[in-house]
């Protein structure tokens, strides 16, 4: 594998592939000192053009620990702001020869375009509505982790579907591992020709509620109030939101999820954030080892390589 | 663990045929029980001793020198596994993906480690093997315990314990486990 | 000095023959066999046509030199067989008065082709105020459209319509509800749901088709649909049309080309308004070729930098070249017989372009002498490079077609020979 643009590139195999690593990983992290050299001399460049606090800090973590070089861009600091395209900025970063691009943009498909204008192979960290298929990794890997397997769950993702890049991958990945989801969110937050997924629909949490494995929330931003796409977050709340009652009527065990930032108290009451079926550090946890077994799949076990020297 | 594995890689991925038996189970058994003896005397006794197999080729011969340790003293040492691929100084030459996990339930600093191995060769696996032991402490001596050393180093790395010293070419495979060692060819 | 065009299949609206066809001092002069003039240029097994007209051109001149001027945009028009064409207004400043209007024609009246330009309907295409239509159009405007935008208050549209209709010039729509396309990048459906990219709606051009069938039937003032890319608003257009109301329509060669799947790539050469839909609206779009609810093909010829096209997805801006590549898309995609096609591209459009008479033939002695010739079995492989365009958003690239053109003749004057340009 070259690049991880979309869930799609992994398939079923993959993903557990990238589980199967990530155990791996868990026990290296869990180390007196969380290191390994299998990435040395290998640069990973991060190209961030959207604010991100987590899945950075999560990719450089992972980087670090298998002893690869980062490379570090943001927008505020570079000359994306003085006008440079994303092509001209690839270019330049491409000459100084990472092995990886790891690449955050507001605009589904730039990751896409990208693997046209570098040798590096790309690791899409989010682009537009598109997708964000680390995050979905790392959320098989928590429920792998907490229930055992996927395959079989209900899945409830509830919320701004509609936007959500990390809905379509955990859809992809969800459903690619043999689980039912079920969308749940008001009529205008859902995506265009839903039927088309391979999922389930509800307009109501209620009537979900208390037959799933998984509640999986989605920040509801507060601009969807002004572009009329919700009457208010208020509204959406009392609706939609996973409230401590709610909560309560969930099934003993179920696991409930988020990709995070949360708006607390909008999508997710804060005591149910606090409860201990909520796996929220836990994710963030094992981003790490997610992103360290998707750094090693693309640049350490690289496949087209002949093998030569002889081992032992 | 190097033979295994590396038949089990593809696209080394042949099939091992074995043309001669070089140990039988009993040779096998007998072996471990001098390296134990061994071990023991070395160490004045087992205080401080912990036990770590490679994986995946050391583990069977980790348990087993447990056991015969056990058997001897009276003692159980600790017993651990180790997973050296991420510390490899071949990843990207070679496809290599880890395949067994790593497990070392206790504090390595001032221990006395034995790592077991089932073949020695190059030296490469134990090198990555030594670099990985830092990472869970500073043991105050590392010793090494092979079933088999069948030589070619490419390091200057030598084991504490042997089985049995077998003089190989490069081009032949070396296949140990409980039940005997074979030495035959790779048939692609 | 005379040409003579030796051995063609001649195609008009009056029929097919085969002839020579001879052209002296600006005019055909005679149409038969054996004859004989000072240059030949060979036509065996080609067909020899009226020029095409292309109602739907952006030259981008004046005020983006950097994608196309009217003198590369048009040798592009001339390598695709098209003899004028109808420039659109959105450029900068925009051809809302007699100013730009002269402007433009005098740079057009130094290109190879015929450039013939529109006009826009309200001031800088605001859709706000009327733009002075009676000056353009005496200056020889006969259509205007704020082409980019669509008109989208309907009691503004009435008066421009009623005021058209005084001055008899037309109106052409580009088709599309801002309020439900705003901040779409492509066809909203499967694809952009996949895709994450935000999408317009079929319905945001239908509710304006559906709006100016109604306003054309109420004033009685003709109304000419641009690009039209939907089933729905065929289908109105269609039904309009049987009831009588004056409507006409085009349709652009990607819009029965290409689908929104091809946006998967996400690489914004695909990117174009209105969006590429479904395969069914795509074959909608035949249908109404092949069944006269369309009138013509338009290539919609949207020039654009290689910067500009290389921008994320939802920043690039829409549009794609298609002059050249129109004539064997058309022959290529649509399975009709060959002089329906010539048709499609050279005496239907000329007739709502205002032109008849001077293109779209028919090929007779005394007869302006604007023809085109072209190969309807040799197949090609686009080459974006391979173009007489400043722009490369080419998005038919490696994409094998059959039908090229060989020679185009402006004016009597031959500009093309053999796929050469000649100056």
């Amino acid at each position: 594998m070259k690049h991880l643009l979309s869930i799609n590139d992994l398939g079923a195999d993959g993903i557990n592939e990238v589980c199967r690593l990530a155990d791996l990983f868990t026990e290296v992290s869990q180390r007196p000192i969380p290191k390994v050299p299998a990435l040395r001399g290998k640069t990973v460049a991060m190209l961030f053009y959207e604010d991100s606090t987590r899945t950075r800090l999560s990719f450089e973590v992972a980087a670090r620990r298998l002893s690869a070089d980062v490379m570090g861009f943001s927008v505020s600091s570079s000359s994306v702001n003085k006008g440079e395209s994303v092509r001209d900025t690839v270019n330049t970063i491409s000459a100084m020869g990472p092995d990886a691009l790891v690449v955050r943009h507001r605009s589904a498909g730039v990751p896409h375009q990208v693997t046209g204008w570098t040798s590096a192979g790309v690791i899409n960290a989010g682009d537009g509505w598109h997708e964000h298929p680390t995050q979905a990794l790392l959320d098989c890997y928590t429920i792998r982790d907490r229930l055992g397997s996927v395959a079989g769950r209900r899945i409830v993702i509830l919320g701004d579907i509609k936007h959500s890049r990390v809905a379509r991958s955990c859809v992809m990945a969800f459903t690619s591992l043999g689980a039912k989801v079920t969308l749940v969110a008001p009529p205008t937050l859902l995506p265009p020709a839903v039927d088309s997924w391979p999922v389930d629909v509800s307009f109501s949490l209620d009537a979900v509620l208390s037959d799933c494995d998984v509640v999986y929330g989605l920040r509801v931003q507060h601009e969807r109030q002004a572009e009329a796409l919700l009457p208010s977050l208020r509204e959406y709340t009392a609706q939609w939101g996973l409230t401590v009652d709610r909560a309560a009527r969930l099934p003993v065990g179920a696991l409930v999820m988020h990709p995070g930032p949360v708006n607390r108290g909008v999508e997710i009451a804060p005591e149910v954030l606090d409860q201990p079926n909520a796996t929220l550090n836990e994710q963030v946890r094992h981003g790490v080892a997610v992103r360290m077994a998707v750094l090693y799949l693309l640049l350490a076990a690289d496949p087209d390589l002949h093998p030569e020297g002889e081992a032992s | 663990m190097a033979e295994r594995e590396r038949r089990r890689t593809p696209p080394y991925g042949g099939v091992f045929s074995a043309r001669t038996r070089v140990m039988e189970a009993e040779d096998i058994k007998r072996a471990t029980w001098r390296m134990a003896h061994e071990i023991i005397e070395r160490n004045h006794g087992l205080e401080g001793v912990v036990i770590v197999g490679l994986q995946t080729g050391g583990v069977w011969l980790a348990e087993d020198v447990v056991g015969a340790l056990h058997e001897i003293e009276g003692a159980k040492p600790p017993l651990g596994t180790l997973d050296v691929a991420f510390h490899r100084d071949d990843i990207g030459l070679r496809p290599l993906l880890p395949e067994a996990p790593t497990d070392i339930p206790f504090n390595l600093d001032g221990q006395a480690v034995v790592m077991v191995d089932d073949v020695l060769y190059t030296g490469r696996t134990i090198r990555a093997a030594l670099d990985a032991l830092n990472s869970y402490g500073r043991p105050r001596t590392v010793q090494l315990a092979v079933m088999v050393d069948r030589g070619h180093r490419e390091l200057p790395i030598r084991p504490d314990f042997v089985g049995k010293n077998l003089p190989t070419r490069r081009d032949e495979m070396v296949d140990a486990h409980r039940d005997g060692v074979d030495l035959g060819e790779i048939v692609k | 000095m005379s040409t003579v065009i030796k051995g063609g299949l001649v195609i008009d609206q009056t029929g097919e023959r085969t002839a020579d066809v001879v052209v002296d001092d600006g005019r055909i002069v005679a149409v038969g066999t054996d004859l004989s003039g000072d240059e030949i240029l060979d036509a065996s097994g080609c067909v020899v046509a009226p020029g095409f007209v292309d109602l739907h051109a952006h030259l981008r001149q004046p005020g983006a030199e950097e994608a196309e001027t009217i003198e590369t945009g048009s040798w592009a028009a001339i390598r695709g067989g098209f003899s004028a064409v109808v420039a659109m207004p959105n450029t900068n400043p925009p051809i809302d008065c007699a100013a730009v209007v002269q402007e433009v024609l005098a740079l057009g009246a130094k290109a190879p082709c015929d450039v013939y330009t529109s006009g826009a309907i309200t001031v800088e295409r605001k859709g706000a105020q009327l733009a002075p239509m009676a000056e353009m159009a005496e200056l020889g405007v006969r259509l205007f459209t704020d082409d980019g935008n669509g008109v989208q208050e309907a009691g503004l549209m009435r008066r421009a319509m009623e005021y058209a209709a005084g001055l008899g010039v037309i109106l052409a729509q580009h088709c599309e509800v801002d309020s439900l396309a705003a901040g779409g990048h492509m066809h909203e459906g499967e694809w952009s749901s996949r895709l994450g990219i935000p999408g317009v709606p079929a319905e945001a051009e239908e509710l304006m088709v559906m709006r100016d069938i109604a306003l054309s039937r109420f004033t009685g003032a003709p109304v000419h649909f641009q690009h039209l890319s939907t089933r729905g608003s065929i289908a109105m257009v269609r039904a309009a049309r049987q009831a009588g109301v004056a409507v006409t329509a085009e349709a652009a060669t990607h819009h029965f080309t290409l689908t929104d799947e091809d946006c998967a790539s996400y690489d914004p050469v695909f990117k174009v308004n209105p969006p590429l839909r479904p395969a069914d609206d795509r074959d909608a779009v035949r249908e109404g070729l092949a069944d006269g609810a369309v009138d013509a093909i338009a290539t919609d010829h949207a020039p654009h930098t290689m910067d500009a096209k290389e921008r994320p997805f939802d920043q690039a801006p829409p549009g794609m070249l298609g002059l050249e590549t129109a004539l064997a898309l058309a022959l290529t995609e649509l399975n009709l017989p060959v002089a329906e096609v010539v048709g499609l591209l050279s005496w239907r459009p000329a007739a709502i372009a205002g032109l008849k008479g001077v293109h779209g033939g028919p090929i007779v002695p005394d007869a302006p002498a604007n023809l085109c010739v072209f190969d309807p079995q040799e197949t090609w492989t686009v080459d974006p490079h391979d173009t007489a365009s400043r722009s490369r958003n080419n998005p038919y690239a490696e994409r094998t077609v059959r039908g090229r053109v060989r020679h185009t003749i402006v004016g009597g004057q031959t500009v093309l020979v053999d796929q050469v340009m000649r100056p």
